[in-house]
């Protein structure tokens, strides 16, 4: 206690540098945010209220966000199902004493550091290639092509991510206990569902999330690599909100509505991962 | 047992092998293209360069002039590096107040970092560049600050979390020696921190190098970094767009990033890995 005492006065020193840019670049933005998308506005100064009209507007002016949210949904459900089996994997393979594995390990997690403007046009010359080739058309001639674009970059930039956290994992799991299954007589399959993936429950736990939540978040990605085309068919929901704001107009008030609205589904989905990776530690 | 062991080992190495090169693909084919003029990377982008299609390197020489890509280079560089250091410094230094000091509002202002974690960009991507506006934020200097308040939850979490595992004997200590809290905080603190000021260093660089949306908003008019830059040169409406150009900077773009990889691997997978709590 008597550090705290010794210290107390020192705030200024300490700790309002960081406080004051939090307020300005966070808690300000956050809580105008939050009023204007109550409010009618160009500038933020000529804001008139309007009640949970952009709400109303966000859903029904036209199908843009709904289609959005569909959009995302459908792409963080597939992406999550591909990544994590994938990084899991090659996680087990890896794990298994391979020659090279450290350099095999480098190369699939090289994509993760690479910047989403940069990797959503690195695909588009790949993918337009692709497609030019077998069918003279490109990435935003169908939204399929985009949808399956942005599923395979995705799985590309988070597969290594995932594996690295697969690995330190499986590297927790005591081998005896693999062994003495093996030793039981159980076969490479009943191991692998009964023994490693019990065991592996908060790793797995963590990479859903954390795969999830960065799909619901993506936007770099998303604008380089189709921009929403056709017809904002390829548009997830951060894009639709940045679309809100800044290419139609009028429309500040529904953009920062539909912001609103992300936030709190984001933030859901956070508050899932505390509940659950917290009864996991419980039972565990 | 020890013959499928063999057998399993040989398989899996040239498995991850075509595994590898198809991974690297796509760096190869914008690599391959970087040396190719402009229609040919459009109409064949799948050849190998040959006497017909390949310009040598006149698409890095002539290329990055007309892109902006130097300035670009430049402006990221400094940004990145001022707010790595400042929010090193800054936020370890407050992590440390939050963590010692025992108050309503610590707690508090500690909530609030936490909270601020969660929330995502879009929320306040508006009203943060209008507030850059108004307090004159909106230049390579400003952003630095803006960086240091809204990369500040993760740090400062991440900071406080370690710091209470430090045993208080240490400060307690040297304040008895009578050392100022300055002093505690840098020569006893801030060496015992260096570890986690590391993983909050790789975790800040790539978020802040690859980050498009902010800059963009703030400063994307008069100063653009390499996001901007790339994501500019194709939508942007001015001149002819030049592929070869373009793909020699997407290759320039990407070696600063595998040079720093080279360099720092271990403490990167770390680092990236103790961001994993970010939700």
């Amino acid at each position: 206690m008597r550090v705290s005492k010794y210290i107390k006065k020192w705030f200024p020193v300490f700790a309002l540098p960081t406080t004051l840019a939090f307020v300005l670049a966070f808690v300000v933005p956050f809580a105008l945010g939050l009023f204007l998308s109550f409010t009618k506005f160009h500038t933020v100064t000529d804001a008139s209220w309007v009640g949970f009209d952009n709400y109303v507007k966000a859903f029904t002016l036209n199908g843009n966000f709904l289609q959005a949210l569909w959009f995302t949904v459908r792409f963080t459900v597939v992406s999550i199902v591909t990544v994590n089996v994938l990084a899991f994997a090659l996680a087990m393979v890896l794990t298994k004493a391979v020659k090279g594995t450290n350099v095999f390990r480098a190369v699939f997690f090289l994509p993760n550091l690479i910047g989403g403007i940069v990797l959503g046009y690195v695909w588009q010359l790949l993918i337009n290639g692709v497609l030019g080739r077998l069918f003279q058309q490109d990435i935003t001639y169908d939204g399929a092509y985009g949808f399956w674009g942005l599923i395979i970059l995705y799985n590309w930039q988070m597969i290594g991510y995932m594996m690295i956290i697969y690995i330190a994992g499986i590297q927790n799991i005591p081998g005896d206990v693999v062994e003495a299954a093996a030793i039981d007589g159980a076969g490479f399959w009943a191991r692998l569902f009964k023994v490693t993936v019990p065991m592996l429950a908060p790793s797995i736990t963590i990479c859903a999330f954390l795969t999830m939540s960065n799909g619901f978040k993506m936007f770099d990605q998303n604008l380089a690599l189709t921009n929403g085309a056709p017809l904002n068919q390829t548009a997830g929901l951060a894009l639709d909100i940045y679309k809100t704001f800044y290419t139609q107009m009028n429309s500040e008030g529904v953009g920062q509505a539909k912001a609103v609205v992300f936030f709190v589904i984001v933030a859901v989905v956070a508050y899932l991962q505390l509940r659950f990776t917290r009864s996991k530690e419980v039972e565990g | 047992m020890e013959r499928t062991g063999k057998v399993f080992r040989i398989v899996a190495f040239w498995g991850l092998l075509v595994v590898s090169v198809i991974y690297l693909v796509p760096l190869v084919l914008v690599l391959v293209n970087s040396f190719k003029s402009n229609l040919f990377i459009t109409n064949t982008p799948f050849a190998w360069p040959n006497a017909d299609n390949s310009v040598g390197i006149a698409n890095y020489s002539d290329g990055l002039v007309r892109t902006g890509f130097l300035s670009a280079l430049g402006y990221s560089a400094f940004i990145t590096v001022a707010s790595v250091i400042v929010i090193v410094v800054v936020t370890s230094m407050t992590a440390w107040y939050i963590a010692r000091v025992k108050s309503r509002f610590t707690s508090l202002l500690y909530y609030l970092f936490v909270f601020s974690m969660i929330v995502p960009f879009q929320m306040v991507m508006f009203t943060m560049s209008k507030v850059a506006n108004v307090t004159h934020l909106d230049n390579p200097v400003g952003i630095v600050f803006l960086y240091t308040g809204f990369g500040a939850g993760l740090s400062v979490f991440i900071f406080v979390g370690f710091i209470r595992s430090i045993p208080i004997e240490l400060e307690e200590a040297a304040m008895i020696d009578g050392a100022s809290p300055w002093k505690v905080f840098f020569s006893v603190i801030f060496p015992v921190l260096r570890p986690t000021a590391i993983t909050i260093a790789v975790l800040n660089a790539m978020w802040i190098w690859n980050d498009y949306l902010l800059p963009n908003l703030v400063i994307g008019s008069s100063y653009k970094t390499i996001p901007i830059a790339v994501q500019q040169y194709l939508t942007g409406s001015y001149g002819q767009k030049d592929m070869g150009a373009f793909m020699a900077m997407l290759v320039l773009s990407i070696i600063p990033i595998i040079a720093f990889y080279l360099a720092g691997q271990r403490h990167i997978i770390k680092g990236v890995t103790a961001g994993a709590v970010k939700g």
